[in-house]
């Protein structure tokens, strides 16, 4: 009928008058000038655009680099533990003597302990006072120092126990080297003191010599402090052969810088060059140390790489099972979907925290704290995926193109990885990504309220528990949950700007949005 | 609508009982903790104990655990803590303090982060908005205790303009008095700067999407000034979806935050809770089990349900 029609509305046209065109040529479509642009390709060209989300990712990475070579290079391992550095200030070698980020410490100090800490340098000349601000007197006429004070040259003096090879190795190593690592024992010595390192930094002569004393000196007329060393006129007494102080041996008069003792010998170390000559570095710590003398940098890196590595690892175990699962439901529907979406409900229902104790409370003492917060992880993680999944599914599966491409005789393979997937890729990946600060959050707060303890072992930290070490450290040395604090931050921020990022750049349907 | 509310509800109480059962059988499966020796109310713990069937298969315990929640609104006496103290007593003697800070801070981050989240989409894309976006960006990623310790080290430590502590009730005289509001500042901004970033996002958002709307366009068009459309037309479609999250955080005031409580010495129920784990009191650990399970699944059915009475367009439960 309608060809009748069509017949009939056109005018006949005699046949001459119709010529061939072009009838030697074949004629080929418009060759495509640009490249075909695939589905990476073009997530590519927009999370590069995508400043904010560049930035974080670089910064996600150099944190990533962070946890990975800092442990190896650094001087120290998370097991080293310094029992007379503890607390000691960042320090950076740059900044030295900068008044920042140099070790030390501006303090206001009263007189005893201005000559306490100027004792210490007065001996070796390692001055623990870096600069004087000023001085005032209080209304009770009380002097006061303002210093800045450098927290490793502080520590001063200690005694050690060495034992007779150590002793000599030490003597020879100090005559080799000419740096002076003994000091003559004070006389003092043999009285209790806590204070100073058991009493190791009064050598000079106590105005006060009972146990509660401040540790301020007698000084003599022009001001200088009077030595208070054990002395005897055998110049070799305990064996020492080694070189002296400058002053030692005048009138016959020899200072004692060691005693025999049952397992060896005491003797009166530099702490800094004692410290070098054992471990071939002077100790220097670039963020500090904690109140048991660790590392806080190598501390920080094992414990972001244990927490990155954990939040990697649930991140992708919950991807895939709730992709499984998720499929399963948004697939099959129905029953099925009904039946699973109820269980996965009540998943969601039980508060994290109920979860991470009880896994805790059942099988830290037999699979170990660490595997039993993953498990905690994975019990609940995965519904959110699963979710993410089926939701995906069921937008997709009633929208027009995918009916386009049924229509077209699509098989149900093409349309889930060539018309859903990509779609819906964006927003499962993100929900991926974005699980990995999710997870470093949730086992910082855990060790931060003693609910896992990671510490148990000591080759194992987390973030969280490094702030739940420095929590009662908050006034006097801040650092110690500064660094910590920064650097989660830091993770937190790169993290969610990247999800978003990566959000975008993963959903097609913004292709050309912006030009 | 009434079907779907029913639905909801049953399902809810479903839910609370599989969970109940799963952590008071897990509960019962640890080793159970001597009695301390201690307290002066060792007997009462014991008897305690007797009455609820420690003896008895953990099927029996459950049954008189819950007959004595339901006849007589016992829920057992603590044993590693609050010796001999009825766990409920506790409980309401902890929560006024997690609700008054919590309270505090939601009324402060209502007001300030739908104020700054309505100026933000007004001027979309100029540099108010740059910036107000930035600052959320980063607030809402940065973990709420490190805030807390921003706050403790700035205001508490150096400035010296709140004391660390919470004030005692003896010493300040009642939970709303003002010396008390003056200590729990700390713990309200470090609870609010989340709060407040969480709501300007949320409030930034939808109100830059509903500007775009055509209803908009047709009431400048019939001769409202720009300020009548946004507050009759656009302000009311935004809280749609806003409502629904402040109505959220309103019940949300009851759980508190755990870490907060714990790093200002806030005797709440997070506080409790810890605790609770820490000394390992199984009886006060199932109750706030309970307890926080019942905040999360009301509040979703709070906020699903609300979003059914403030949009008429949405049809709860229908099948389209």
């Amino acid at each position: 009928m309608m060809e009748e029609k069509m017949n009939r509305d056109i005018p006949k046209i005699a046949k001459e008058k119709f010529a061939f065109v072009k009838r030697t040529d074949r004629i080929h479509d418009e060759r495509l000038q640009t490249k075909a642009v695939g589905y990476l390709g073009d997530a590519w060209n927009r999370f590069r655009t995508n400043k904010s989300a560049v930035v974080a990712f670089i910064l996600i990475l150099v944190l990533l680099l962070f946890a990975l070579i800092v442990p190896v290079v650094s001087n120290y391992t998370i097991t080293f533990r310094d029992g007379y550095y503890k607390t000691v200030l960042p320090k950076a070698g740059i900044f030295k003597n900068s008044g920042f980020w140099d070790g030390g410490k501006r303090e206001t100090q009263n007189e005893a302990g201005y000559l306490y800490l100027n004792a210490i340098g007065a001996e070796n000349g390692k001055s623990a006072v870096m600069k004087e601000y000023g001085s005032f007197n209080d209304s009770t006429g009380a002097r006061f120092y303002d210093l800045r004070i450098d927290s490793y040259n502080s520590v001063g003096y200690v005694y050690v126990n060495l034992s007779d090879a150590e002793y000599k190795a030490l003597m020879e190593y100090q005559d080799k080297s000419g740096i002076q690592v003994f000091y003559p024992l004070a006389a003092t010595h043999s009285k209790h003191f806590v204070l100073g390192n058991d009493g190791a930094n009064f050598w000079y002569k106590l105005a006060n010599e009972s146990q509660g004393n401040s540790g301020a000196p007698v000084l003599d007329e022009n001001g200088h402090y009077i030595n208070n060393y054990l002395f005897s006129d055998d110049p070799e007494k305990a064996g020492y052969t080694g070189s002296r102080i400058a002053g030692d041996g005048e009138n016959g008069v020899w200072y004692t810088y060691a005693q025999k003792n049952q397992t060896g010998y005491k003797a009166r170390v530099d702490y800094d060059e004692y410290f070098f000559y054992r471990n071939g570095f002077h100790a220097s710590f670039l963020f500090g140390t904690n109140q048991y003398g660790q590392d806080i940098l190598t501390c920080l890196a094992v414990g972001a790489r244990f927490s990155l590595i954990l939040a990697i690892c649930v991140a992708t175990i919950n991807f895939c099972l709730g992709i499984i699962y998720g499929s399963i439901e948004g697939y099959y529907g129905g029953a099925v979907d009904m039946i699973m979406e109820r269980i996965s409900d009540i998943l969601a229902s039980v508060p994290f925290m109920v979860v991470a104790t009880l896994f805790q409370l059942h099988l830290a003492s037999k699979v170990g704290p660490v595997v039993s917060l993953l498990f905690a992880f994975i019990m609940t993680g995965w519904v959110g995926t699963a979710a993410r999944v089926r939701t995906q599914f069921y937008r997709f599966k009633g929208q027009e193109y995918v009916l386009a491409a049924r229509t077209l005789g699509a098989s149900d393979r093409r349309i889930i990885f060539k018309h859903i997937f990509p779609n819906s890729l964006g927003t499962i990946v993100t929900g991926a990504v974005m699980t990995i600060p999710g997870v470093i959050f949730s086992e910082s707060m855990l060790s931060y309220l003693h609910i896992i303890n990671l510490d148990t072992s000591s080759t194992v930290t987390s973030i969280g528990t490094m702030l739940a070490n420095g929590n009662g450290y908050l006034n006097t040395f801040p650092h110690i949950i500064m660094f910590p604090a920064i650097f989660i931050a830091i993770l937190e921020i790169s993290f969610n700007l990247f999800g978003n990022g990566l959000r975008d750049a993963l959903n097609p349907s913004l292709r050309g949005a912006d030009n | 609508m009434t079907k779907y509310v029913v639905k909801r509800i049953l399902f809810m109480f479903l839910t609370m009982f599989v969970i109940t059962v799963m952590c008071f059988v897990l509960i019962k499966l640890l080793p159970l903790p001597a009695v301390r020796e201690m307290g002066r109310d060792i007997n009462l713990v014991l008897a305690k104990r007797e009455k609820m069937g420690y003896n008895k298969p953990i099927m029996v315990q459950f049954f008189l655990y819950l007959k004595s929640i339901f006849t007589e609104w016992d829920w057992g006496v603590g044993e590693q803590m609050y010796e001999g103290l009825g766990i409920w007593d506790v409980m309401m003697q902890k929560l006024p303090y997690t609700i008054v800070v919590n309270l505090y801070s939601i009324l402060l981050s209502i007001p300030l982060g739908l104020g700054l989240g309505i100026y933000a989409a007004l001027k979309k894309n100029k540099w108010q908005d740059a910036v107000i976006s930035t600052m959320v960006m980063v607030f809402i990623s940065v973990p709420s205790y490190v805030y807390a310790f921003l706050v403790q080290y700035i205001f508490c430590f150096k400035l010296n303009w709140f004391p660390l502590q919470l004030a005692s009730l003896s010493q300040a005289g009642s939970l709303v008095s003002g010396k008390m509001f003056v200590s729990m500042v700390p713990a309200i901004m470090s609870l609010s700067f989340g709060s407040i970033a969480g709501f300007t996002r949320y409030t930034r958002a939808e109100l830059s999407e509903v500007l775009t709307g055509d209803y908009m366009l047709l009431a400048r068009t019939k001769g409202l000034t720009k300020a009548q459309a946004i507050s009759r037309h656009a302000l009311r479609n935004a809280m749609v979806v806003i409502l629904p999250m402040i109505i959220g955080e309103f019940i949300g005031i009851l759980g508190g935050s755990m870490i907060i409580e714990n790093i200002f010495g806030i005797p709440g129920i997070g506080n409790l809770y810890v605790n609770s784990i820490n000394v390992r009191d199984y009886n006060f650990f199932m109750a706030l089990n309970i307890f926080y399970t019942l905040i999360g699944l009301v509040s979703g059915i709070v906020i699903d349900i609300s979003y059914g009475f403030i949009d008429p367009r949405i049809r709860m439960g229908s099948k389209k």
